[in-house]
């Protein structure tokens, strides 16, 4: 086998993706860079700490029920500080764009960008356009950036998750990577499953806004929720259980996945975020995360059981154990 | 699709309780029970919803050669992969093939260095890519039981009816039966059940598998997928063996008749020949594999196109074949998790979403 190939499976987000980042990436950029493999980096200037994040997107098709390209390269970024615990504050836009791409589709690609921006208080501040002959992209790319402001005193990172912490995600998993799937297919569904794409911010800031301690904060995107909850496990170096009964996930997701094939919690979201907390915050902290447009769904799906291991174990709706494993491969390509 | 409907055979008590029957049936027994799951969806179930760990320790559940991608021996995936290189060419495929390794390349290796290969989910969508694309020619990796074996005559035949002669099968499509009589009849298998593939039952019918029982005294039921269908098998072989009884019973009445798919079957026999075949790990099987009639020969990308194959290489110290005979759990390979991984595979069974490595290594680690 060829081992110089770049595979589509380096970009899934699951393990490929790890080694290509731990073997070449990093190393060869950084040594280990401040983010510390979270969402956003930290970076304390002159008193002030700084959260600063980039991700690009690539997505196929470029429009999908319950979003675009722009509303997702936009909400991705400010989900990305968020997850570190940072009010967003400036965002910047890179477009690659195909030659004979068409206007009218920038025009609207570029107001979604506007209002996702605007609802989530965030002010688009530097952009670049660069076009390429036709057939050297697919339609568009978009990279954004992004920074925001952390409060003093606030420490969420994927390595703070402690025995005995709740796990909580605001809704149900899968809607993402579904809607995208469906539509680039052309699967013909009796309900349209919409992409829960939106901006994390709002609901992270009522999270934190009761002062109890949370210590990991992470948006369970490609990989799905299986591949991040693995994710924090090693990075804390924990033991997770997972109650598969309940995990939210919506009928027509399900019917999907069980036809083709597919684990929901594999599938990427881009509207979800899952939250450690100690038990005895996990109500307060549910009850306002209910009260949340984009939280009247959340649930505590599981628990750190154990220190070490960097294992994630799930109890099956009829009560067997089973491990689960970060995503292999690619289930679903360019889905962000 | 209506989710309340999975509920039902998802239900804990059920299963708990079918799993204490099982404990009695076994219990006392004073050796275990060894019940063989044939088809790789049903392997994929057990793992995903961790039945093993319901089950008493008297209960042995092995997987049999029932998983399409991982029978499909080397020779077949260099066949695809020289389809892939010719000039003017589409491989249309079920994604799953992407990965397997053929003697020195996989289909995902030659996508990556220029081939254009596509995902389908059937075989009427490499049809379509075919009406689509009149000037290239569309290749179709036909792998598979009785399951997906008709949707490919059918589409062989629309492709006839519609004139489109761009489109080509690769044809490594498989049958179930023959097989599983080598099995029972493995004294260092000791098979004392079959949990009979159910998919490949609807086609072909429960009564498929009478000879098992009547010619080899072994036990078979058909069950579904969900865990309340695997636990009501299982539990169903524990009473005909701890009964002294090898009957065919039918727990998918729901889906699967005595007959089968008289519709399907007539496409099977109208398209395609009995013929030996290659099962990667089993060896030559007469009677075996499905070939396409000389009638469609025009379809038959193997007598039509002109491929180049290098010699066969199995992967040196793979066990795939001992994992697919069920004479080892895929943990005794030493390739397992270490040079093996699903990212890196060696051996099919760590690549098809149905393959017994794959899920020993996702679920069961």
């Amino acid at each position: 086998m060829d081992n110089d190939l770049i595979l589509l499976g380096h970009g899934s987000g699951g393990r490929l993706s790890h080694q290509l980042l731990e073997e070449l990436i990093i190393p060869t950029l950084s040594g280990m860079p401040p983010s510390g493999l979270n969402d956003a980096a930290i970076l304390e200037h002159e008193g002030v700490r700084l959260a600063f994040t980039t991700d690009s997107y690539v997505v196929d098709p470029i429009f999908f029920p319950g979003g675009n390209i722009g509303d997702l390269a936009i909400n991705g970024t400010i989900n990305d500080l968020a997850m570190v615990g940072a009010m967003p504050r400036a965002i910047s836009v890179g477009l690659i764009l195909e030659e004979g791409f068409s206007k009218r589709e920038l025009g609207e690609i570029l107001r979604s960008m506007r209002e996702a921006a605007d609802r989530a208080g965030v002010a688009i501040v530097a952009g670049d356009t660069k076009v390429v002959p036709r057939g050297k992209a697919d339609r568009i790319f978009i990279n954004t950036s992004g920074i925001g402001t952390i409060r003093r005193g606030l420490e969420i990172s994927g390595a703070n998750a402690r025995v005995g912490d709740r796990i909580i995600i605001n809704g149900a998993i899968g809607d993402h990577g579904i809607a995208v799937m469906a539509k680039r297919e052309g699967l013909e569904l009796e309900t349209e499953i919409r992409s829960d794409c939106a901006p994390l911010n709002g609901i992270v800031e009522d999270i934190l806004s009761g002062g109890e301690d949370v210590h990991v904060l992470r948006d369970p995107t490609r990989g799905g929720v299986a591949t991040t909850l693995k994710e924090i496990a090693i990075q804390s170096d924990v033991s997770i259980t997972l109650n598969e009964a309940s995990l939210p996930i919506n009928g027509a997701v399900r019917g999907v996945c069980a036809v083709l094939g597919l684990d929901p919690l594999y599938v990427a979201n881009e509207g979800k975020v899952l939250v450690f907390a100690p038990p005895e915050t996990t109500d307060g902290i549910l009850e306002r995360m209910r009260r949340h447009p984009l939280g009247t769904g959340s649930a505590v799906i599981g628990e750190v059981t154990s220190r070490g291991g960097g294992k994630v174990r799930m109890e099956t709706v009829v009560g067997g154990m089973r491990a689960v494993e970060m995503l292999s491969g690619e289930q679903l390509p360019r889905i962000c | 699709m209506n989710s309340a409907f999975f509920q039902e055979f998802r239900d804990r008590d059920l299963v708990r309780g079918l799993a204490e029957s099982v404990r009695r049936l076994t219990g006392g027994r004073g050796k275990p029970m060894t019940f063989m799951e044939v088809c790789g969806t049903h392997t994929m179930s057990i793992y995903q919803y961790g039945i093993r760990s319901l089950l008493p320790p008297e209960v042995r559940l092995i997987s049999g050669p029932g998983c399409p991608v991982c029978v499909t021996p080397v020779g077949f995936m260099d066949r695809a992969i020289a389809c892939a290189r010719l000039p003017g060419t589409i491989v249309a495929t079920f994604g799953d093939m992407m990965r397997v390794p053929g003697s020195s390349s996989s289909l995902l290796e030659e996508r990556a260095k220029g081939a254009d290969i596509r995902i389908v989910y059937s075989p009427l969508d490499a049809l379509a890519l075919a009406a689509k694309n009149p000037g290239k020619r569309v290749v179709f990796p036909g792998v598979g039981f009785e399951t997906t074996a008709p949707a490919v005559a059918a589409t062989i035949m629309s492709a006839l009816s519609r004139g489109i002669s761009n489109f080509f099968v690769l044809c490594a499509h498989k049958t179930i039966p023959v097989p599983m009589r080598i099995l029972s009849s493995d004294p260092e298998l000791g098979i004392d059940g079959f949990i009979c593939p159910a998919h490949v039952s609807a086609i072909i019918g429960a009564g498929a598998f009478r000879f098992l029982a009547r010619e080899h005294g072994v036990p078979c039921v058909v069950t579904g997928f969900e865990p309340a269908d695997i636990m009501r098998g299982v539990e169903m072989l524990a009473r005909q063996v701890s009964e002294g009884r090898a009957t065919v019973e039918n727990e998918y009445s729901r889906f699967v008749s005595e007959g089968g798919n008289a519709r399907a079957k007539d496409l099977l026999a109208r398209v395609f020949v009995p013929a030996d075949t290659q099962w990667r790990g089993l060896g030559v099987i007469p009677e075996s594999g499905l070939e396409i009639r000389e009638e469609y020969r025009e379809f038959d990308a193997e007598k039509t196109l002109p491929l180049e194959v290098e010699e066969p290489r199995e992967p040196e110290g793979c066990l795939c074949g001992e994992v697919l005979k069920g004479k080892i759990a895929p943990a005794a390979c030493p390739l397992f998790a270490a040079a093996c991984t699903p990212e890196q595979p060696v051996g099919a069974c760590m690549v098809s979403s149905e393959g017994s490595c794959a899920a020993a290594y996702k679920y069961g680690q």
